[in-house]
């Protein structure tokens, strides 16, 4: 009983860690600044092979992941800086942008790199409960999701930074007239959201195959949460990814995998119905 | 009558000088093979072997004179993944460029998706990859392994070795399917169970509540039909959950050399059975390896796929010298008499006459603790005898139709 409570458990905590992670970055590039990052499964690429190749060099595998972060926040500065800047207010154009960019990277990555990337050991060992076998590594991703959920709350709502941020992405005029660095606000964002694509893709290599198009497994989930938790990625992000989590969790169980996919994106399509700024605008829309 | 007669001679007349021309110009004309393969997207891990089996193949054949002395032309275009790109093609290969031959596809999809095309012209189309079998059609000939010779000797030596109780985890699409449905066909007799069975979208890479299905049902053994690289995730994931339950699949290791991707012990007790891989020792297989290597010394893994596709290529050369021509239906004249074979490095093969399908010499293989590959059983040659067995015979009809054990050809 207990078992299958905890495996029930264990299954909506894997399901919410890849929401979350896969659109951490994505909701301050897209839910906050706007650009509709096609690219972003190649910055989650980017932190897979970067944290591979630091790792099979001989760095221990956290220092190796935190250089996959690090680098793809990085490049995302200076793509932000060189191409997206000046498509801010052109949001078909920069789409369009993104996706070139995300055909270079993978293109580029397999011409470079070959067709496959030699993989990591999987950290920690498993533990049982009842029947059940479990990888406790798995464990360590939902804990992360928590950190990155914590870390991204901190930084935009109590840091001041994140006032600075928040009131460039409102209105930029405005802020910069109060004295605010509005490019270097916009690099550091962007650069923030594309370092957590890094993270994820950090956290993920231990555990996938690496090719080089393997970051649009993670793109359709990341658009999903964040378009279903709403313009205030800092209030909705985190409920979208729980109600998603659970009905795909849930689906996943009783139906199988196929049917869990199909669930997720006929929730999407009926959350959006009902609640179309999603569930920030909802949350909003109670408390005031 | 007469009269007709008579201006069906005089228009004749002509028309026998051009044939003659083209006759002559023909012998110094060079041979067009069409081949698609991906080298970009998804599929680029196995394409790009296969790209390089039909590369090698070539060189080596042009360099020794050709086939029927004339030198190949390879054109090879990239469908990346897509059979919509396969469709478009496959048109451009056989109708501008009128293609001698096309060689390729990599998904039972994408196979199905120009096979039609094929049919309404008079072009031969090699399929190079082990495949659920069942294609009974004139225009096709498949040199890749399928399942009498995959499955009917790997699930038999799995019921025995680990047990009866078996778990499906499947790729959602044709192949996943046929190939679940052969799994519960032989297990049938054998007193076999599907306790499981799952099928996974393509592109879905997280595995946590398949491996506790799995670990709910208690099977004795796995039957992996799972595709692609974000399939392949399974792996890692169940290695580091410890679902130390052993694995048989027919595409895993020859194919995806996963034992190559994934550290150990990540594919350790996984079983398959193959024609080709590349741990394969013989003198000739040795020989093989080395002319490959000599031309792509950084290729990750040569797998059962561009070895395929290179012998693809020499059974098209014996074909077209028996029959002294490139015509398919002289080309058939020769599959007909039943033994139209090549010493390929497996070992001899024959083109079946009545399926089109080639008999492979097959070998049972298992991967260590250390991502090592033995080989555990030599079956010995294995003809592709189902879909004669089920009334597929293509030197009396041509059905054009893909047969399944639950789709047989209409008794007669």
């Amino acid at each position: 009983m207990f078992a299958d409570l905890f495996s029930d458990f264990y299954q909506f905590a894997d399901v919410f860690a890849f929401l979350i992670l896969s659109a951490a970055g994505l909701a301050i590039i897209f839910g906050m600044m706007g650009v509709i990052n096609l690219a972003h499964g190649e910055f989650i690429m980017c932190g897979v092979y970067v944290t591979s190749a630091v790792y099979h060099a001989g760095l221990p595998l956290p220092l190796a992941q935190a250089c996959g972060a690090i680098v793809a926040g990085l490049i995302g500065m200076l793509l932000e800086v060189t191409i997206i800047r000046p498509l801010y207010s052109r949001p078909l154009d920069s789409l369009l942008v993104t996706w070139g960019i995300s055909l270079v990277a993978t293109q580029g990555t397999l011409i470079a790199l070959g067709s496959t990337f030699p993989g990591i050991d999987t950290p920690g060992h498993s533990f049982s409960v009842g029947e059940y076998s479990f990888s406790s590594y798995r464990m360590v991703l939902f804990a992360a999701s928590l950190c990155v959920l914590g870390f991204v709350y901190v930084l935009f709502m109590r840091t001041r930074f994140g006032v600075h941020a928040r009131a460039t992405m409102q209105n930029p005029g405005m802020a910069q007239a109060l004295g605010v660095r509005k490019g270097f606000i916009y690099a550091l964002s962007f650069g923030i959201g594309t370092g957590l694509a890094g993270l994820c893709g950090a956290l993920y290599a231990p555990t996938m195959n690496l090719i080089p198009t393997m970051g649009a497994s993670f793109l359709v989930e990341a658009f999903v949460t964040v378009v279903v938790g709403g313009a205030n990625v800092l209030l909705g992000t985190g409920p979208a990814a729980i109600a998603l989590g659970a009905i795909r969790a849930g689906l996943n169980a009783w139906y199988g995998q196929v049917v869990g996919e199909i669930g997720l994106l006929i929730a999407v399509v009926l959350i959006i119905r009902v609640l179309p700024d999603g569930f920030s605008g909802w949350l909003t829309r109670r408390t005031s | 009558m007469k009269r007709r007669t008579l201006l069906a001679g005089a228009a004749a007349l002509p028309l026998f000088n051009i044939v003659d021309s083209e006759r002559v110009r023909a012998d110094t004309k060079t041979i067009k093979i069409g081949l698609l393969e991906d080298i970009s997207g998804d599929l680029a891990v196995f394409g790009i072997p296969k790209l390089h089996g039909s590369q090698l193949a070539v060189e080596e054949i042009n360099g020794k004179g050709g086939i029927l002395g004339r030198q190949i032309e390879l054109m090879h275009l990239d469908p990346q993944g897509d059979n919509a790109r396969y469709q478009e093609f496959a048109r451009r290969m056989l109708q501008k460029e009128k293609v001698d031959l096309l060689i390729g596809g990599i998904t039972s999809a994408s196979r199905e998706a120009i096979r039609p095309i094929v049919d309404r012209t008079n072009t031969l189309y090699i399929y190079t990859n082990q495949y659920e079998g069942g294609v009974c059609d004139a225009s096709m000939i498949s040199d890749g392994a399928v399942p009498e010779q995959q499955l009917s000797t790997l699930i038999p030596w799995m019921v025995e070795k680990f047990g009866k109780r078996v778990y499906t985890v499947a790729a959602d699409y044709n192949f996943g399917h046929l190939s679940a449905e052969w799994g519960r066909t032989l297990l049938k007799p054998l007193g076999g169970q599907v306790v499981g069975e799952e099928f996974i979208p393509l592109g879905v890479s997280q595995f946590a509540q398949t491996i506790q299905n799995i670990q709910k049902a208690k099977p004795d053994w796995l039957y992996m039909l799972n595709v692609g690289a974000a399939q392949n995730s399974f792996f890692p994931q169940a290695s580091a959950a410890h679902l130390d339950i052993p694995m048989g699949s027919p595409i895993k290791i020859m194919l995806g050399f996963e034992h190559k991707q994934f550290p150990a012990p990540v594919m350790a007790n996984m079983y398959a059975a193959a024609n080709w891989f590349e741990e394969l020792d013989t003198p000739a297989a040795e020989d093989f390896k080395k002319r490959w290597r000599a031309k792509f010394p950084k290729e990750t893994y040569i797998n059962d796929m561009g070895y395929n596709a290179y012998v693809a290529l020499y059974m098209y050369k014996m074909l077209a010298e028996r029959a002294q021509s490139l015509n398919k239906d002289d080309i058939r004249k020769v599959i007909a008499k039943g033994d139209a074979g090549i010493d390929a490095p497996e070992g001899h093969i024959v083109i079946d006459p009545k399926s089109q399908h080639t008999s492979h010499h097959m070998r049972l293989l298992s991967v260590d603790k250390e991502n090592k590959v033995h080989i555990v059983k030599d079956f010995g040659v294995i003809q592709p005898y189902w879909l004669g067995q089920v009334g597929c015979d293509l030197t009396k009809s041509n059905p054009k139709e893909q047969y399944t054990p639950d789709h047989l050809p209409p008794k007669r």
